[in-house]
């Protein structure tokens, strides 16, 4: 990130470690991101100017994960060039496996709920022979 | 990456050259990238949390709805306190780099007591959901939700503990080299925390009361 570049103590830079190595502007910018980022899902879920529940939720969703990229790259700082990539690497590999941790629990307990509801089983007992 | 600097290691003699400057960190390299490695398992802890909360998100067992019992103007002011913090904490970290000792500390304390607004905010809902009955055994979705947004009120206290040790290390010692690799790796956990109330308020608070 070209931002981080600016206004640093040549000597610490020169170690390489890219962590909270920030400059003014890109905290700034950061910060006006997610309030914008923030400030828009609160509206969109208490004002409700859309109707469908189910848009509004992507919609929240969306800027959520917008709005976890601007706070890694701003104010975490994460880029490809800190610790020779490895942070870059350990926080992918997070984000991969808190994926699949979270989708995949809501996936298979959905499914085994849906499944084993009582009221369905009665259901299909009923449509037995 | 890592596997072409190694395979193009016995031609290029530079190889040497950069593996000792990645050591050449001395007190911070090693420190920071195990720390980061650290919050990244924290995270994982988060993502359990979240897990739960969300397979147990409608398990109301006849108890309270988020829409009954979520206050989203508190959530919003909780929110907007956290991501001051995380600025202010940033201009201390600024302040730190340019070798001024006041403004650090004038910074860390200002985050710390936005720490402590957003923990008190925290409490005060948690005090009025359990006063209306809403307490985390009434139901699997109270317990998830107090289980994960406790959680991460817990974290935000150890923070604000830590940001106190630091105010004193920083009066006694100065901005030394130890003590600017702590407010690093405190300025990572900070944010970090900031990035996971993201999630909170967005998963929990805005899509509960969408449900």
């Amino acid at each position: 990130m070209k931002w981080n570049d600016g206004n640093l103590d040549p000597v610490l830079h020169a170690h390489g470690d890219a962590h909270g190595h920030g400059s003014k502007k890109s905290y700034l910018l950061g910060f006006a991101l997610s309030s914008v980022l923030t400030a828009i899902p609160f509206w969109l879920v208490m004002a409700q100017p859309i109707a469908s529940p189910g848009v509004t939720a992507i919609a929240v969703i969306v800027f959520a994960v917008l709005q976890i990229l601007v706070h890694t790259i701003c104010f975490l700082h994460v880029n490809t060039q800190g610790e020779g990539g490895w942070t870059m690497i350990a926080y992918v590999f997070t984000a991969v496996i808190l994926f699949i941790t979270i989708a995949g629990s809501m996936w298979i307990m959905y499914h085994l709920n849906s499944n084993m509801m009582p009221g369905m089983m009665t259901g299909q007992m009923s449509e037995m022979p | 990456m890592a596997t072409t600097t190694h395979d193009q290691a016995p031609a290029d003699p530079t190889f040497f050259l950069v593996e000792q400057d990645d050591h050449d960190h001395g007190t911070g390299g090693g420190t920071l990238l195990g720390f980061w490695i650290y919050l990244m398992s924290d995270a994982l802890i988060f993502a359990a949390l979240f897990a739960t909360f969300g397979v147990l998100s409608t398990s109301y067992a006849g108890g309270p709805t988020p829409r009954e019992i979520f206050e989203l103007p508190l959530v919003a002011l909780n929110t907007a306190i956290l991501l001051v913090s995380s600025i202010t904490y940033g201009f201390g970290m600024l302040a730190m780099e340019k070798g001024h000792v006041r403004g650090t500390q004038a910074w860390l304390l200002v985050t710390a007591l936005l720490g402590a607004a957003f923990v008190g905010v925290e409490l005060y809902e948690f005090g009025k959901l359990i006063a209306e009955g809403a307490t985390p055994q009434r139901s699997g979705f109270l317990s998830a939700f107090f289980t994960l947004v406790g959680t991460h009120g817990l974290h935000v206290t150890v923070g604000i503990v830590w940001i106190l040790v630091m105010l004193v290390q920083v009066g006694q010692r100065g901005l030394i080299v130890e003590n600017k690799r702590r407010l690093t790796c405190l300025s990572m956990f900070w944010h970090f925390l900031d990035v996971v109330w993201i999630g909170v308020f967005s998963f929990v608070y805005l899509l509960g009361m969408l449900r």
